[in-house]
């Protein structure tokens, strides 16, 4: 890896925090374009790398809001045992993709997200 | 229906849809976490992102070390920019008082708009 990819490395998982921070979502979003773009990792490995670096950045966020007081510790539990159902699932279709195909799903995906966000911007 | 059975089940719906769009593309699901749990149980937003972010935890730990996707992981390239990020997300809960959550959701809206861009030409 070269010094200038570190550092643009460094940048955007900076933005991403700052973006999880702002929206409370993992910075997924930014980490798998940042690991696949800049990086160089194939898209399957930058989405599998993106989860594991997602860990400590949500942990600490978690905690936070628990100290806040706001977090919903049975609702959120729910959600989080039975999300490893769906991630059985997630997984293996992600694994059984070509990973051109992969990208490109990860890319009409991003747009979607885009249009949420649009009208999640609406609403407030 | 009983209510408890009934968010019961709705909880266990948005834990199994944001799963598998969690593995399928390596995100934490809290983009169809929290808007769920607004629109289908009532939380409200500050709520609602909190108890995601507790969900997203488990669902990236699981995602992470899960039987397929476990050797995939690049694990150097994971704390190049997951470090950072611990950073950035402290900076960005301060943020969220202080600027227009409008403009900056549509400027996020246009930014990951031209990385999907780049990402079907590459």
């Amino acid at each position: 890896m070269s010094g200038t990819t570190i550092a643009l490395a460094l940048v955007l998982g900076f933005g991403a925090g700052v973006l999880s921070g702002l929206f409370g979502v993992g910075g997924g979003i930014l980490f798998v374009p940042t690991l696949a773009l800049v990086v160089g990792l194939s898209q399957l490995d930058a989405q599998a790398t993106s989860l594991a670096a997602m860990i400590p950045v949500v942990v600490f966020g978690a905690w936070q809001q628990h100290r806040a007081g706001n977090v919903r510790w049975r609702a959120g539990i729910t959600v989080g045992l039975a999300s490893i159902l769906g991630v059985v699932g997630g997984a293996a279709l992600a694994t059984s993709l070509d990973e051109e195909l992969l990208r490109d799903l990860f890319a009409g995906f991003l747009l979607v997200v885009a249009v949420q966000l649009v009208w999640s911007a609406r609403r407030r | 229906m009983p209510s408890a059975k009934r968010s019961l089940l709705v909880l266990g719906g948005i834990g199994v849809a944001s799963g598998f769009l969690s593995a399928l593309f390596g995100v934490g699901g809290g983009i169809v976490v929290v808007p769920a749990l607004v629109l289908l149980l009532g939380f409200d937003s500050r709520a609602a992102t909190a108890t995601s972010l507790a969900a997203i935890g488990i669902t990236a730990l699981a995602g992470a070390t899960s039987f397929s996707l476990v050797e995939h992981v690049d694990w150097d390239a994971a704390v190049l920019v997951g470090l950072p990020a611990l950073a950035g997300s402290l900076a960005g809960v301060r943020l969220q008082h202080r600027i227009s959550s409008r403009v900056l959701t549509l400027l996020f809206a246009t930014f990951i708009v031209a990385v999907a861009v780049v990402l079907f030409v590459e």
